[in-house]
């Protein structure tokens, strides 16, 4: 199925609205104006999709569309001012579940092409599955649901082998796709075990810089399945969002005066339950 | 697509993110992080493409999945970022 230019030609358009949208937010004169304007690009890149000639299921789409970005709309209207990082944090956990899942419909379609869109594929489904479940625990520690920070004995070990065994997996679906389901479903369940593992000791007061690196995470993820849809738009707007997000976790955490590797691998009692 | 093609447009899109946010003032890290976050919400075209394409019912339904989860990080991701820059806005005037 390939978009005609109309189609293509709303979502190259989309791609800028959301670079000049960024950009605007980058200012506190113009910032307001940014996130309307990328707002707009996210509009017509949607509307633009349900133009393609022969799109299955649109009822369906129609319906996930109205439950997904109507639930989250309203919700996001009435939560606290003071919870809103938790918000942020459930959101991008939710975009890189969306990512992973793009990722599991392709390799249950099992018609990828060639070795490049296999890696990528693979390694965004890695990334945006611990991006989800990962930032599913930081909004759980921060709206008060798991209130202190559990850690593992010998966490960093237990990380670098999950962390481990879900390359060494994903290695095998790439060498032995297509079709090995069992082999699919184990690489995703160890990908989201990860998430949860790594980000489960990390305390309340180190989350938004857990949460903008996640961000970052998500938007790889959305780059890397742009390509494997062959899509440049989500490939922009993912990469440019990889690139800021992790420039802007640097900044955080140097503004909270700790390197991201303190916050990420030795998680001490010192700096545990935040609050 | 054409791999070299697409590595170009990586290392642009990259370059592109770094520049805008390399010299951002510390009170706008969190709204920016909202509002990238918003941006890597068009994830939702991607998977409105693949349940667009889904052939049998578990393809249907984690397609379903991805288009809920998309259209919830767009937005959920929009209205956080729109209400916290609005805040912001309002602090600035009264200063």
């Amino acid at each position: 199925m390939t978009a005609p230019f109309y189609v293509q030609g709303a979502w190259f358009v989309g791609a800028a609205l959301f670079i000049f949208g960024l950009k605007g937010m980058s200012s506190p004169a113009s910032a307001r104006r940014g996130i309307v304007i990328a707002g707009y690009g996210m509009l017509l890149a949607i509307a633009a999709t349900f133009l393609i000639p022969g799109l299955q299921n649109i009822g369906l789409i129609a319906l996930a569309l109205v439950i997904g970005g109507g639930g989250a709309w309203i919700s996001a209207q009435k939560v606290k001012m003071t919870d809103m990082p938790q918000m942020v944090a459930i959101y991008n956990g939710m975009g890189g579940g969306a990512a992973a899942a793009i990722a599991a419909v392709e390799f249950a379609k099992g018609d990828m092409h060639g070795l490049v869109a296999t890696t990528l594929a693979t390694l965004g489904a890695l990334i945006g599955a611990v991006s989800f479940t990962g930032s599913c625990v930081a909004w759980a520690k921060l709206q008060g649901v798991l209130k202190k920070a559990y850690r593992l004995p010998a966490q960093n070990a237990v990380n670098v082998l999950l962390a481990l065994i879900s390359v060494g997996l994903g290695l095998a679906v790439i060498a032995l796709a297509p079709q090995q389901p069992e082999l699919v479903i184990a690489f995703f369940i160890v990908a989201l075990v990860l998430g949860l593992i790594v980000t489960l000791p990390i305390g309340g007061a180190d989350m938004p810089v857990v949460i903008s690196l996640f961000n970052a995470f998500t938007g790889l993820a959305v780059g890397f399945e742009g390509y494997v849809l062959g899509n440049p738009a989500l490939i922009i707007a993912g990469i440019v969002v990889g690139a800021a997000g992790t420039l802007l976790t640097q900044l955080m955490a140097k503004a909270m005066n700790r390197p991201i590797s303190n916050i990420l691998f030795t998680p001490l009692v010192a700096s545990g339950p935040g609050e | 697509m054409d791999g070299l093609l697409a590595l170009y447009i990586f290392m642009l899109a990259a370059f592109t993110g770094y520049e805008i946010i390399a010299k951002v003032p510390v009170i706008l890290h969190t709204p920016l992080m909202s509002g990238s976050n918003f941006i890597h919400g068009v994830v939702v075209v991607g998977a409105m493409l693949v349940l667009g394409m889904a052939e049998t019912p578990l393809q249907q339904a984690i397609g379903f999945f991805a288009v809920a989860l998309g259209a919830a990080n767009a937005a959920g991701g929009y209205v956080v970022t729109e209400r916290m820059l609005a805040m912001f806005k309002k602090k600035e005037n009264g200063q």
